[in-house]
């Protein structure tokens, strides 16, 4: 099986699994014994190489489960604290972000919590002078929030533009880089954003760990409550092992982050090209883009028919988004954009993606669209 | 053989795609998504296409070792099934939706993605038998007829027949399709047998309907006009059905009333005794043909017929005239009601069906 959905999961990365292999029994790191604190110590290492590696202060660094906690806990998390400030604001919230942060917001609003939705154009990019207009408009908003890239597509956002409206209106902002992290530079210090969600998983780290960077000054809310770790902001056992091997796997993604973002960049450059030139496939991605995504849409094709093809050709690929029930559901990313009844198809990349892997996908994917087609 | 395993999450679909690995075919299994509001839960024999539903069936093709998907088949489910059966009851008449479900979602929508796709055969957990011959196929009753669901398939096309396997056919009883998938270790093996209507979890028909086409009160009345009661909404009646009506006037002979017509433009529910119910004729068109049309229907054949997926066979004699199929039963026959399928058979095979249109009462034919 050849792997394009690295943005779901990507391969966990050798060192990552040897050092998992060899972990040693962890005590818990809040114990005050010796154990507790080698534990401790272990986990406060990982802490600080993850700031590192994200442009942070350790202080700022949450650990979670993963980016769905983070998003949940930084939205929810914002705004339950303006509210109980007394200043119950709006959430302002771009319409073609990913699920975790669409049905924490949806939550919110049935909750009370007022939501300014804002469009995005037809390649993804959300509208940076509605973004700025909606902190506004109608009084201050309570928390922003934006992907740093579009999931789906692949296009980046205005993070810059974004960030200077936020802060000229005194509006937390942010930042859904579970996607970017990784493949684009990202020093949270520098980004001026409030808040910062990223994942393990999305790295060739483990699965079910993430982190919430939480800038010194901002107002947050807990989701769980308990024996008060991590500031009282995210009670719970911690996981040292985890944030350790997520380290490990950012550490290593830095470090190659630059040479990876220009291979993987000629590689999906050559599967955009080849596929728009193949009958009913079409693009959406703008430039600048993520470099390991590679999002078409096929007109006049049934989408879980097309995944099917490629899956049995022997090419794991997504429509973009996974649900729980397994079933691929229209993308909302997509229909923002302005297409329905198409069937996206993205093609991500990764660390142990090859030339020849490319090249079988396109010998493949011509008759797999054809194919496709046909069933209409 | 690359066969398609449509997978409900049930015991008997489950062991359906266990035999076709067994017999050493290469084998998909899907299960279709038919709720447009899925995340509910099972609730004993009620509800289905639950998220529930679809991990039962992931999980019988993980121990089967077969690839398994989720195919979305929600709005076309909607369209087809749910918004016919809706219609259906507005214009007075009894659908039945799980024979329109195998008509244009399984054997139609899926079966065609198979093909499409490159599949010879869709399989599924129903119990009938098709046998494949020179002559096309031949859709026949299963072995145990307590279970055969001929009944429900009776409207598939030669063509849909030819594409389909019922690996349960041959089956004893029931019984030994839940023992069996015990002995595959299948955790679903002791899942209660879904009853009702599946997008109506509750079993609640009439709220149902009432919510999709309102429920204005209206009159019950005799054959001879008279007003012999009251009723919420004529929706949900079925001919032949005699429990749920409220009568405040009691029969002048004191013998217990039917529905005999259910008249949705005039809010009438229209009553009377079961010798009433009678009927010499019925007739419909939508015919089809379960394989080669049956050359003797167009002179009139002596078959049997049944009205209902839970009637016995009576004795009847069929003939195509046009368009339309005409049965005439041997014997005066109760409770058909127009919208459901009358389907032939001779012996255990299945010679097609029809979607009864009309019928003529007993007394209305000269003898």
């Amino acid at each position: 099986m050849r792997l394009f959905d690295h943005a779901a999961a990507t391969s966990m990365r050798p060192s990552v699994q040897r050092a998992l292999a060899e972990a040693a029994p962890l005590a818990n790191p809040a114990s005050t014994h010796r154990e507790g604190q080698r534990a401790r110590a272990v986990l406060e290492d990982a802490r600080e190489r993850l700031a590192a590696v994200l442009g942070a202060h350790p202080t700022e660094v949450v650990l979670t489960s993963g980016g769905t906690e983070s998003i949940n806990l930084a939205l929810k998390g914002a705004w339950w604290a303006a509210r109980d400030a007394g200043e119950p604001g709006a959430l302002v919230v771009p319409v073609a972000e990913h699920h975790a942060t669409l049905d924490a917001v949806a939550w919110l609003e049935r909750q009370g919590a007022p939501v300014r939705w804002v469009g995005v154009d037809a390649h993804a990019v959300t509208d940076a002078e509605a973004v700025a207009a909606a902190l506004v408009d109608g009084g201050r908003a309570s928390v922003a929030t934006m992907l740093v890239a579009s999931n789906e597509v692949g296009s980046l956002q205005p993070v810059e533009a974004v960030a200077d409206a936020a802060a000229r209106a005194g509006v937390p902002l942010h930042l859904d880089a579970v996607g970017a992290l990784g493949h684009v530079p990202l020093r949270f210090a520098e980004t001026g954003a409030a808040l910062m969600s990223v994942a393990s998983h999305k790295i060739g780290g483990p699965h079910g760990v993430g982190a919430l960077v939480v800038r010194r000054d901002a107002r947050l809310e807990a989701l769980h409550h308990g024996g008060g770790q991590q500031r009282g902001l995210r009670s719970g056992t911690q996981d040292a092992l985890g944030a350790s091997l997520f380290a490990l796997a950012a550490e290593e993604a830095l470090a190659e982050l630059d040479a990876e973002a220009a291979r993987l960049r000629a590689l999906t450059e050559r599967i955009l090209t080849a596929a728009a030139a193949i009958e009913g496939v079409r693009l959406l991605v703008a430039e600048p883009r993520l470099p390991h995504i590679a999002h078409l849409v096929v007109e006049g094709a049934e989408g879980e028919a097309l995944q099917f093809l490629l899956d049995e050709a022997g090419f794991a690929v997504s429509n973009g988004s996974a649900c729980s029930a397994g079933v691929a559901r229209e993308s909302h990313v997509v229909r923002a954009c302005g297409l329905t009844g198409v069937a996206p198809l993205r093609l991500s990349l990764g660390r142990t993606t090859t030339e020849e892997d490319v090249e079988a996908l396109l010998g493949a994917l011509p008759a797999a669209v054809a194919r496709a087609r046909a069933l209409r | 053989m690359k066969v398609l395993a449509a997978m409900s999450g049930g015991v008997d679909s489950a062991v359906a795609a266990a035999r076709a690995v067994d017999a050493g075919h290469e084998v998909v299994g899907v299960h279709l998504a038919l709720s447009r509001m899925p995340g509910t839960l099972r609730t004993g024999s009620r509800g289905c296409c639950t998220v529930e539903d679809a991990m039962d069936a992931r999980r019988v093709a993980d121990r089967l070792g077969i690839p398994f998907y989720v195919w979305d088949f929600s709005e076309r489910f909607h369209a087809d099934v749910v918004q016919d059966f809706v219609d259906e009851y507005a214009a007075g008449r009894t659908p039945n939706p799980c024979l329109r479900c195998n008509e244009r979602i399984k054997f139609e929508a899926l079966l065609d993605r198979a093909i499409g796709l490159g599949f010879d055969r869709v399989v599924t957990g129903h119990y009938a038998r098709v046998e494949h011959g020179d002559d096309g196929p031949q859709l026949h009753r299963a072995a145990d007829w307590a279970k055969d669901q001929s009944y429900v398939l009776g409207v598939l096309t030669e063509e849909q027949l030819r594409h389909c396997w019922f690996p349960l056919a041959d089956t004893p009883t029931k019984a030994a399709v839940r023992a069996e998938a015990a002995e595959r270790g299948f955790l679903l093996a002791q899942k209660p047998d879904s009853h009702d209507i599946c997008f109506i979890p509750d079993g609640d028909t009439r709220g149902f309907l009432a919510e999709r086409l309102g429920a204005e009160p209206g009159e019950i009345v005799d054959r001879d006009g008279a007003v012999v009661g009251q009723h919420a909404g004529v929706h949900g009646y079925t001919v032949g059905q005699r429990r749920g009506l409220s009568l405040g006037v009691p029969s002048p002979d004191g013998r217990p009333r039917f529905v005999l017509e259910v008249k949705p433009s005039t809010r009438q529910l229209v009553v009377g005794p079961e010798e009433a119910l009678a009927v010499s004729r019925l007739a419909g068109t939508r015919v089809s043909h379960a394989g080669p049309a049956h050359p003797g229907l167009a002179e009139g054949l002596d078959v049997e017929v049944q009205i209902r997926a839970h009637a016995d066979p009576v004795p009847a004699r069929a003939r195509m005239v046009g368009d339309e199929l005409v049965i005439d039963p041997a014997a005066p026959l109760r409770g058909v009601a127009t919208g459901q399928s009358a389907v032939l058979y001779l012996g255990t095979r299945v010679l097609g069906q029809c979607t009864i249109d009309r019928t003529v009462a007993a007394d209305a034919v000269p003898a």
